[in-house]
């Protein structure tokens, strides 16, 4: 049976810092990063994690997906912020998924999600169900390295299985060797890498081609066939060079996504494939690689499902939803290598209660409320009394999924005194098409657009971190002009 | 049948503290400084107060959870004291419970006193709290003036009023209250403003300015109300009568239902309905010789206007730009400078209110005294435009 990626879907922080502000504040130290100031790499915002964003590249992809049929939710990292709490389950229900679906975290390598890509193709194989795979990554760099500058956070996600398939898997092959580009220890903040040039000569082109040619053989494929070679690497001119040694045209090499994004490890391989597949014609072969202890070596080829014009181009969508930013302290800030002192009223106890947490995680993590079977009223929270006047039903309401709800500005403010990480604080009460109202937290807001009537999009956040216990606490905000995408 | 509160109990005497940021002082400093003044103008003996009430809304700043710091600070002797918490009428409340428990005939002599002790913080604004276990988890930081802020938003989603013409007149509430309470030697900030100076003010919650807020200080104020028997005995010649007290208790229609615009305070207008009907009232800009308002912004007093039928709903604009609240005005709000310049302390503010509309009725007002005072309102609103409560208290002579 054919077995092969059925969906697409990516997320990229709207933030896309200069990179020529981490060159101006760096150079005095580092006179070698002038040649990385083009272009910009994304950024999370202050409350963006690896989690969030897979949650978002979760639903850009189930936008197109019957979710009913999804069996399983896979996610793969290396920087998922919780070490011991699955957060595969956080994002399935997040995704509103239902409960009786497989779970699971990769992580360990930078090439995880390639390998829980192979390893989901041969599950899903074996049956009519599908499983939806997201790789996320938001990795934290010494301040003035080249990693500061060619990396990127973002995340991309794939739903696959054997109906409506877009790419079918032609092969998979995978090697393992210890080869040690860089690594990062448990109780590490930052990854140690060693020498360039040796990782190159010694790692990518001569783990990598053989490895190539084991996989084109198995299937019985040419390598001039390929028309999309995908080598993530931070390194220049890496894809180039291993696609020459492996006999695959230069042309396949594609865009790395390095002028508006960066590098963002473990997704980088599914993010630049769904950029393939989103923009492939039929019969185009894609060769994708994973690099990390070995590699993993996944083609695909495109089917005829991929000229339907209607299907949304996820990755080109999110990398055109930017936002420039000009101010290098604040992602120093944001990824919490710089200390900022925001005063009293940030130090208010942030604990959660988690068994509160837990009676109310559909509220919470879902954005479920309510709709009353007696009149209809749509409602946030669900409570027992119907919130209608005119109605004042009493447990008359069916859950409601709203994340997906567009709504409107109703109020707004831009709160200066209250304590957020961006001051100043935006909020307001957000009205649903179809009923239902609530004062939320805005989110990646431009402050020249945003006025009352301003169509929104709720998208998964972190509302608080409460560093004392390592705890983090999301719920749903609006973004304010994001109402029609 | 019910037959509500009108002319049921009187005022005794009442006492209110120095507004301000009192370094030197407990609650208990400032709750004795109320008393002290109350006492001496009911003209009784602490013993013969026989009930209490303690209105104190952020006790894990300072005052304390329960009646006995009331109970402690003034050394009553074992009588019973209730601490209430209402949000922002809070001090209202406490004047309700002593009001019923005469009305009641449960007694016939009561105390309620308002306290709040903010200046423990550290920080400006009002004291950071929690909304708790669950709320916490979804709600925004949301602070006070941020909240408020909601109001002017929806305001002018509502009416189609000018971003410029608002902000300005929302500064004109400001400059008059600081005019009154420049006059006012209990008030904390107590020197007038231009109109240039607040509409120049670093922005707080846009479109709320720093001088569209009130200010934050530490304070009490006390009140002991009695049956006009009591009153009588004591040879009180047409003292201050309660003629209705009235509270409304938001639902959570405005938070969750569209059918609330955002524009006004659902609460206050049913409050002030009540209230208006219960004290015998048709005709409130005609009738109510003066307000003190829950100004905690201007932008809350702008609309408040308009929720107690004192301004045509939509043109409170006009009404306060052409100075109808001002100190000469057709109904004069805050003429003791309101929250904007003595600060809210929260369990003391609506016993502060109704002090200076008592002050204004028996004509003891001194430099602020109006020509004309029969029939004096005072309003709360605690809480959020979306979410809150509000009280509206009238009192009159006669």
């Amino acid at each position: 049976m054919e077995v092969g990626i059925t969906g697409c879907g990516a997320h990229i922080p709207r933030l896309r810092l200069e990179r020529r502000r981490i060159v101006e504040a760096n150079a005095w130290m580092s006179s070698g990063l002038k040649g990385y100031a083009q272009g910009a790499r994304s950024m999370c915002n202050w409350d963006e994690d690896a989690l969030t964003m897979a949650v978002e590249a979760g639903r850009r992809c189930l936008d197109a997906t019957d979710r009913h049929a999804i069996r399983a939710v896979h996610v793969a990292s290396t920087t998922l912020p919780f070490s011991d709490r699955q957060n595969a389950t956080v994002i399935a229900e997040a995704l509103n998924l239902p409960g009786s679906i497989a779970t699971l975290d990769f992580g360990g390598s930078q090439r995880a999600a390639t390998s829980a890509l192979a390893n989901a193709l041969s599950v899903a194989a074996g049956g009519d169900s599908a499983i939806l795979l997201i790789a996320t990554e938001q990795r934290r760099t010494r301040t003035g390295t080249p990693e500061e500058l060619l990396y990127g956070d973002g995340a991309a996600a794939l739903t696959l299985g054997t109906k409506k398939v877009l790419a079918r898997m032609l092969t998979a092959h995978s090697v393992s060797v210890d080869f040690v580009d860089h690594y990062r220890g448990q109780r590490d903040e930052f990854e140690y890498g060693w020498e360039e040039r040796w990782v190159r000569d010694e790692g990518y082109l001569k783990i990598a081609p053989p490895a190539i040619r084991q996989a084109l053989d198995k299937a019985g494929l040419e390598a001039d066939g390929i028309r999309r070679f995908i080598f993530p690497s931070a390194a220049r001119g890496v894809a180039e060079a291993v696609a020459r040694k492996a006999g695959i045209v230069a042309e396949a090499v594609g865009d790395p996504l390095q002028a508006d994004c960066g590098m963002t490890g473990v997704a980088h391989p599914l993010l630049l494939l769904a950029h393939a597949i989103e923009t492939a014609a039929p019969g185009d072969r894609i060769l994708v690689v994973g690099f990390g202890q070995g590699c993993d070596v996944l083609v695909f080829e495109a089917t005829e499902a991929v000229r339907d014009t209607l299907r949304a181009t996820t990755v080109n969508e999110t990398l055109a939803r930017r936002r420039a930013e000009t101010n290098y302290d604040k992602f120093l800030t944001f990824k919490g290598l710089v200390e900022k002192d925001f005063g009293k009223r940030a130090e208010g106890d942030k604990q959660t209660a988690l068994s509160a947490f837990y009676r109310n995680r559909n509220m919470l993590t879902g954005f479920v409320g309510g709709k009353c079977r007696s009149c209809g009223t749509v409602q946030f929270p669900r409570a027992h009394y119907c919130v209608n006047p005119e109605c004042d039903a009493l447990d008359s309401q069916d859950p409601q999924p709203m994340a997906d709800t567009p709504g409107r500005v109703k109020t707004w403010t831009a709160d200066s005194l209250t304590f957020t990480p961006d001051p100043p604080a935006y909020y307001g009460m957000i009205e649903f098409e179809g009923g239902g109202r609530l004062m939320l937290d805005f989110t990646d807001v431009e402050a020249e657009s945003l006025d009352i009537g301003v169509p929104v999009r709720m998208q998964f956040r972190l509302r608080e971190v409460d560093r004392e216990r390592g705890f983090r606490k999301y719920f749903w905000k609006a973004v304010p002009g994001d109402g029609g995408v | 049948m019910a037959t509500g509160i009108r002319d049921k109990v009187v005022i005794l005497g009442m006492g209110c503290s120095r507004f301000g940021e009192r370094w030197d002082m407990e609650p208990a400093d400032l709750m004795v400084e109320a008393f002290t003044e109350c006492l001496a103008d009911a003209g009784i003996e602490k013993k013969q107060v026989q009930a209490a009430w303690l209105a104190t809304a952020i006790d894990s700043v300072n005052v304390g959870p329960s009646g006995v710091p009331l109970s402690v600070s003034l050394r009553l002797p074992f009588i019973p004291v209730t601490r209430v918490e209402n949000y922002c009428a809070s001090g209202t409340e406490a004047f309700r419970g002593a009001v019923y428990a005469v009305a009641s005939g449960a007694c016939d002599i009561a105390l309620a006193v308002g306290c709040e002790k903010l200046k423990d913080t550290g920080y400006g604004g009002l004291p950071q709290r929690g909304r708790g276990v669950t709320n916490s988890m979804y709600w925004p930081n949301l602070s006070a003036p941020g909240a408020f802020a909601q109001l002017a938003a929806g305001y002018r989603g509502r009416h189609g009023v000018d971003k410029q013409d608002l902000k300005r007149a929302m500064a004109h509430v400001s400059v008059k209250s600081h005019r009154n309470g420049a006059k006012n030697p209990k008030a904390h900030l107590r020197s007038e403003v231009s109109m240039e100076k607040v509409l120049a003010a670093p922005m707080i919650a846009e479109p709320i300015g720093l001088f569209d807020c009130c200010g934050v200080s530490d304070g009490a104020a006390a009140a002991i109300v009695a049956t006009p028997d009591v009153a009588a005995g004591l040879g009180k010649i047409d003292p201050v009568k309660v003629k209705a007290l009235q509270l409304a208790v938001s639902n959570g229609s405005e938070a969750a239902h569209n059918s609330w615009d955002g524009a006004h305070l659902k609460t206050t207008r049913i409050a002030a309905g009540r209230a208006y009907e219960e004290a015998g009232i048709k005709d409130p800009r005609h009738d109510v010789s003066l307000t003190e308002v829950h100004d905690c912004f201007s932008i809350t007093e702008l609309i408040t206007m308009e929720d107690l039928g004192l301004a045509t709903e939509g043109r409170a604009v006009t009404d306060v730009l052409d100075g109808a609240f001002d100190a000469t005005g057709r109904v004069p709000c805050q003429i003791d400078g309101g929250l904007k310049c003595f600060g809210h302390p929260i369990g003391a503010s609506g016993l502060r209110m109704i002090y200076e509309v008592y002050l204004q009725l028996l004509g003891r007002a001194a430099e602020r005294q109006l020509p004309k005072a029969h029939i004096g309102l005072t309003h709360n609103l605690g809480g959020f435009p979306h979410q809150n409560v509000s009280s509206v208290a009238i009192l009159g002579r006669a």
